[in-house]
């Protein structure tokens, strides 16, 4: 072993010794089951819920955000219990589906009462037969994709995973209510759609979109496809401006939606832009530019505007928790979490039991009032927001007539 | 003359086998390998395959492939589409494991045919683009569900995994120590001097690449009917990379050293799973560690052999 080599090794947990002095200044994410047992009083029973996230990795951001929803919500319940009732057990899955399926199985063997987790569709996917066969009950607070709680989520008719749960509306749904809404508030007859072909989410919304458009009597003149990453759209945009049409639906996340829409406005396009909660971020009006945010609406299953009292407490908690706004996210998790939370003081850990009082449950959130239908999918209204100058300003309740 | 097959390191070679193998069953039935570590195996075995069939093409023919994760796609994918066509059992995946066999068999043939004329670099960048555009095909793909992907039953146990992980090692091991294996030897050592041997390089290096792409095929199979989800996303550029590192972390050209890395990585990985935060950053630190002392690898290119066992154990015994 040489002199240089041995410097270089030096450096590099030095390196590592600041890296990790950083990381710890977050809140503690690892396991926390032992050294409580003392502050349980005496025949009190505790429950284990597991927090299964995207902590690292590609959708780091979704997953951190739900993470402290949830250990808000679990925060608060143990305030409200007045010793650690429920207690967190923590896992990331790194925004990998391999990963989700041993952390699936780590939690199943680990003895949890529920999952909250994961945030993407396919991680859920990946953990949901595992969890379902251990008798695990999983509450998703995001997992969009339709159809995902069936077994076979292409085959309409298969069976409805029994313990799995969500708590936002699914793509299709979101696309549909934004149809009706173009057609009736917005007076809309003709549409262009404008989705992303790489994606699962924009497939599922432009589907919709177009189905429910064309059964209320719309027209959809045109669709045009970008891919995930594009930053330069004249070309569609220039093409798509010498149509004649009344709205013109994003389907995508607010990084391309954001460029689009401020290249469309730089271009002369003064029509309606509508989309989903893809735009729901703070860089959409960094990317877009306030000016050009007029006229925009979108759907999404929360907002500031208008909160009620029980939303205002929530953001309230929140900021002085972790000192920063909420993000959709973080309100969809702190949800799912308290409905896990509900469904336990009702029925305790039985699973069957705790099962069936979850099913039958009528909840009233942060993210709206809603039971569960025969797919464990919330029925709850989407949100229409319109933005002015950039800035949420309105918000009104629709649902998709069939 | 017909050689003997049945030597004494063959006969270790299948105790060994047989003796891990009950060895596994008996710590899975009292319970000592739980249901986590079982999954954890799963991809280990999964892992290893794809390393011993990438150290192949890179670290015995030493041409620089960057697309296996392309190939283990094709696989996955195969069986997929099979499994959702014909129902969920174990006859489909045997079916869909012949398909993507020689799916990825004429794809690699497609592929291999111009670009292993490159050399070093280019071949890197040509394979690298090959593999993107698999996975973006997959994408578009309307019986692949696009970005969707598939979710599949579980259908396969550690023990299919475990004979796959067997007969791909001697596969790789078998073609390594045969008279072609050797040629891609020399191709990998000097490939002018090789050539003016008259050694046909091309065609060797086409041989070591279908059937590293057949074998990554095969693990592809495996994944799909055991970790009930397949997306585009899962066989980016990322995996590939995944893959090579496991191959450069045991040494390239050793498939002990394949077989010692994918398990130390998988023990790593679990091991830490309970500190999300500082996980990476203890694995690369780890892995730059590794390239700081022994930039060959863990073992080089060492390689465990009953033989040279045999040759010390014999010695000793001569000199007492």
């Amino acid at each position: 072993m040489n002199f240089k080599k041995v410097i270089k090794s030096a450096l590099m947990f030095g390196l590592i010794a600041s890296l990790a002095a950083c990381s710890s200044s977050t809140p503690s994410s690892t396991a926390t089951t032992d050294g409580q047992a003392s502050t349980v009083p005496d025949g009190q029973e505790t429950y284990k819920i597991g927090l299964h996230y995207e902590m690292t990795g590609a959708v780091a951001d979704y997953g951190n955000a739900e993470l402290k929803g949830t250990e808000l919500a679990i925060k608060q319940a143990n305030e409200a219990a007045g010793y650690e009732k429920y207690v967190s057990v923590t896992y990331d899955n790194k925004s990998d589906s391999t990963e989700a399926v041993t952390i699936a199985t780590t939690l199943a063997s680990d003895g949890v009462v529920g999952v909250v987790g994961p945030a993407t569709s396919g991680a859920s996917a990946a953990s949901y037969q595992i969890l379902n066969d251990a008798q695990v009950i999983v509450m998703s607070p995001s997992a969009t994709q339709n159809n995902i709680t069936l077994s076979d989520p292409n085959n309409k008719d298969s069976d409805v995973y029994d313990y799995v749960f969500r708590i936002c509306f699914e793509d299709s749904y979101q696309g549909a209510a934004m149809a009706q809404y173009a057609v009736d508030s917005l007076k809309a007859t003709k549409a262009v759609i404008y989705g992303d072909t790489a994606s699962d989410y924009s497939k599922g919304l432009m589907e919709a979109f177009d189905t429910q458009f064309k059964n209320i009597g719309g027209e959809i003149i045109a669709t045009e496809y970008y891919t995930a990453g594009d930053t330069d759209f004249s070309a569609v945009l220039t093409n798509i401006k010498g149509m004649d049409f009344d709205v013109l639906y994003i389907a995508g996340y607010y990084n391309e939606a954001g460029l689009i829409i401020k290249q469309a406005k730089e271009m002369g396009i003064e029509k309606v832009i509508i989309g989903a909660d893809g735009f729901d971020s703070e860089s959409l009006v960094e990317l877009a530019g306030a000016d050009n945010l007029n006229d925009v609406y979108y759907t999404t299953a929360y907002t500031t505007v208008d909160a009620s009292e029980a939303l205002q407490a929530f953001i309230e908690a929140y900021k002085a928790e972790y000192n920063e706004d909420p993000a959709m996210f973080a309100a969809l998790a702190y949800d799912a979490t308290n409905v896990l939370i509900k469904g336990i003081e009702e029925a305790g850990s039985d699973p069957a039991a705790l099962q069936a009082a979850i099913n039958a449950i009528d909840f009233s959130g942060v993210t709206g009032d809603f039971t569960f239908d025969e797919t464990h999918t919330p029925i709850k209204s989407v949100l229409v927001v319109s933005l002015v100058d950039g800035v949420q300003s309105g918000a009104e309740f629709v649902s998709p007539k069939e | 003359m017909a050689k003997n097959r049945f030597t004494k390191t063959n006969f270790l070679w299948l105790l060994l086998i047989i003796v891990s193998y009950f060895l596994i069953n008996l710590l899975i039935n009292i319970g000592i390998i739980n249901k986590v570590y079982q999954t954890v195996m799963l991809t280990i075995g999964i892992n290893i395959i794809l390393a011993i069939s990438l150290n192949l093409i890179i670290g015995i023919t030493g041409q620089f492939s960057l697309g296996h994760a392309g190939f283990m796609s094709i696989g996955a994918y195969s069986t997929g589409v099979i499994v959702k066509q014909m129902g969920g059992n174990l006859s489909s995946v045997f079916i869909g494991m012949a398909v993507g066999i020689l799916l990825s068999s004429i794809v690699a043939l497609i592929v291999a045919i111009p670009t292993l004329r490159l050399k070093g670099d280019y071949l890197a960048i040509a394979t690298l683009g090959f593999g993107e555009i698999i996975r973006i095909v997959i994408q578009n793909m309307k019986i692949t569900n696009g970005a969707a992907g598939l979710v599949l039953p579980k259908l396969l146990d550690w023990k299919l995994v475990f004979l796959f992980l067997v007969i791909s090692t001697f596969i790789v091991v078998a073609f390594t120590n045969s008279a072609p294996g050797r040629a891609c030897i020399s191709v990998r050592e000097d490939e002018i001097a090789s050539e003016t041997m008259g050694i046909n390089t091309t065609k060797y290096k086409i041989m070591a690449f279908v059937i590293g792409a057949i074998l990554a095929s095969i693990a592809g199979t495996l994944y799909a009917s055991s970790f009930y989800v397949i997306k585009p996303d899962n066989f980016s550029f990322n995996k590939s990379i995944d893959i090579l590192v496991i191959v450069v972390f045991g040494g390239m050209g050793s498939y002990t050293g394949s077989f010692v890395s994918a398990l130390l990585i998988g023990i790593l990985n679990t091991s830490l799973q309970s500190f999300a935060d500082i996980r990476t950053i203890i694995y690369g630190a780890l892995l730059v560690m590794i390239m700081i002392f022994r930039p060959q690898g863990i073992l080089g290119n060492y390689e465990f052999k009953f033989s040279n066992l045999l040759k010390r154990f014999n010695k000793k015994e001569a000199r007492s």
